[in-house]
C-alpha cells in the first residue's frame, strides 16, 4: 500500500535565468554600461532603429556596442557594424527568443570590454511573446511598434506591452500614407501600461530620433547617478 | 513558442528535487502560472507530456493554477483584480494603475510523490 507524500518546492520555473540575469545586471553596472533590449515583431525597424542609434551616439561622442539576435542570417549585423560601434550577431539557430545564458556566453567570447562601452544595444528576435518572459539584464525594454503594424497589437501582446519601459513607434514617415490611426495606438498602449513612456521615430528621416537618443543618454546618468557634463 | 523551454525547465527542477528526497514515483506537479507569465497553459501542457517522458515525472498530472493580475488601485486604496489584462484599470472606479501585486508568477509549488512502505521499514 502506498502513502501519497508531499514535497515543497516553492521555486521560480525560470529560475536560472533570473539569477543569471540578475548578475550580468551587476557586472552592466559595475561597467557603468547602460543595456537596451530591442523587442517588437519581425520588420518593426529594430535594427534600422539601432542603425540611427548607433550612428549618432557616435557622433556625440559616445561608446555604443550591439549584440544582434538572429535566427539564421548575420545580414542585421553587417548592417550595424557600417555604424563603426562594435557588433556581435547571436545566432539562435532557430530559438525564439534570447536568454541571459546566451548573452553571458557571447560576452566572453566577444571579449569586449564593457568599461569602455556606454551603451549596449541587445536586437531581440523579432518576436512579441517569448522574449518577455526572458530578463537578460537589461536595464531598457523597448517594445518597437511600426505604424503598418496596427493599432491593436498592444492588445494582442499585453504581457510584452506591460513588460516594456518604454514604446518606439517607427516609420512615422508613412504613418498618413499607411492611415496610422495614432490616438488609438496610444490608448491601447496606455490601457495595458498605463503611464509607459512613448516616443515617435523614423530612422528614415530622422524625426524624433534626438529625442530617443536623449533619452537613452538621460537613463544611462539616471541609473549610474553620473553627472552630465 | 517557448513552453517547450520552459517545460524543460520545470521537468529539471521538479525531477532533480524527487531526486534528492529518494521519491520513486512523482504523481502529481503544482505549479502557479500569473496571467502575465508569457505562458500559455495548453502549450505548457501539451510541452510538459513530451518534456516529462523518461524522469520520475513521466505520468505525473500538471495541475496548474492559474492567477489572475491583481493591481492595487490608488483610488479605492485597495487591491483589486483585473477582469482582462488588456486593460488595467480598476473594475471598481476605472481608475488606470500599473502598480502590480499577482500575476507574474510561474512557480512550482509543490510535488505530490507515491512512496511504497514495504520499501521503507523503518518510516515509522
Ligand atoms: N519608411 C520607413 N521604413 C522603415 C523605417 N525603419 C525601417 N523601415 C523598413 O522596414 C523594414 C524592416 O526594418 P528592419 O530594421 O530590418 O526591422 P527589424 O526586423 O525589426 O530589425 C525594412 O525594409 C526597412 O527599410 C522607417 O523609419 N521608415
Ligand atoms: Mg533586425
Ligand atoms: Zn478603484
Amino acid at each position: 500500500m502506498s502513502t501519497p507524500r508531499i514535497l515543497e518546492i516553492r521555486r521560480g520555473v525560470l529560475e536560472k535565468n533570473d539569477i543569471l540575469a540578475h548578475n550580468l545586471r551587476d557586472q552592466f553596472n559595475a561597467a557603468h554600461a547602460l543595456v537596451i533590449n530591442l523587442v517588437s515583431s519581425p520588420g518593426a525597424g529594430k535594427t534600422a532603429l539601432l542603425e540611427d542609434t548607433l550612428r549618432r551616439l557616435i557622433q556625440a561622442g559616445h561608446h555604443p556596442a550591439a549584440l544582434v539576435g538572429d535566427l539564421a542570417t548575420d545580414n542585421d549585423a553587417n548592417r550595424l557594424a557600417r555604424s563603426g560601434a562594435p557588433v556581435r550577431q547571436i545566432q539562435t539557430g532557430g530559438n525564439c527568443h534570447l536568454e541571459a545564458d546566451m548573452i553571458s556566453t557571447h560576452l566572453t567570447d566577444w571579449g569586449l570590454d564593457l568599461s569602455q562601452i556606454e551603451f549596449l544595444f541587445i536586437e531581440n528576435v523579432g518576436n512579441l511573446v517569448c522574449p518577455a518572459s526572458y530578463d537578460l539584464g537589461e536595464h531598457v525594454r523597448a517594445v518597437v511598434l511600426s505604424v503598418t503594424e496596427g493599432e491593436d497589437k498592444p492588445l494582442k501582446y499585453p504581457t510584452m506591452f506591460h513588460s516594456a519601459d518604454i514604446a518606439v513607434l517607427t516609420k512615422m514617415d508613412i504613418a498618413v500614407a499607411v492611415e496610422f490611426d495614432k490616438p488609438a495606438a496610444l490608448a491601447n498602449i496606455q490601457s495595458v501600461h498605463p503611464g509607459m513612456m512613448v516616443l515617435e521615430t523614423s530612422a528614415k528621416t530622422g524625426a524624433g530620433m534626438d529625442n530617443w537618443v536623449q533619452h537613452l543618454i538621460t537613463c544611462r546618468e539616471n541609473a549610474f547617478a553620473l553627472v552630465t557634463k | 513558442m517557448h513552453e517547450l523551454s520552459i517545460a524543460q525547465n520545470l521537468v529539471e527542477i521538479a525531477n532533480t528535487a524527487a531526486q534528492r528526497a529518494n521519491v520513486q514515483r512523482v504523481t502529481a506537479v503544482r505549479l502557479q502560472l500569473g496571467a502575465l507569465s508569457g505562458v500559455v497553459k495548453d502549450s505548457l501542457l501539451f510541452c510538459y507530456d513530451i518534456a516529462s517522458a523518461g524522469t520520475l515525472l513521466e505520468g505525473a498530472k500538471l495541475l496548474i493554477e492559474e492567477l489572475p493580475v491583481i493591481i492595487y488601485c490608488p483610488q479605492c486604496q485597495q487591491t483589486v483584480a483585473l477582469e482582462t489584462v488588456q486593460a488595467f484599470c480598476c473594475p471598481v472606479c476605472g481608475t488606470f494603475s500599473s502598480d502590480i501585486r499577482q500575476g507574474r508568477e510561474l512557480e512550482i509549488l509543490s510535488l505530490e510523490a507515491e512512496e511504497d512502505e514495504n520499501e521503507h521499514p523503518s518510516h515509522p
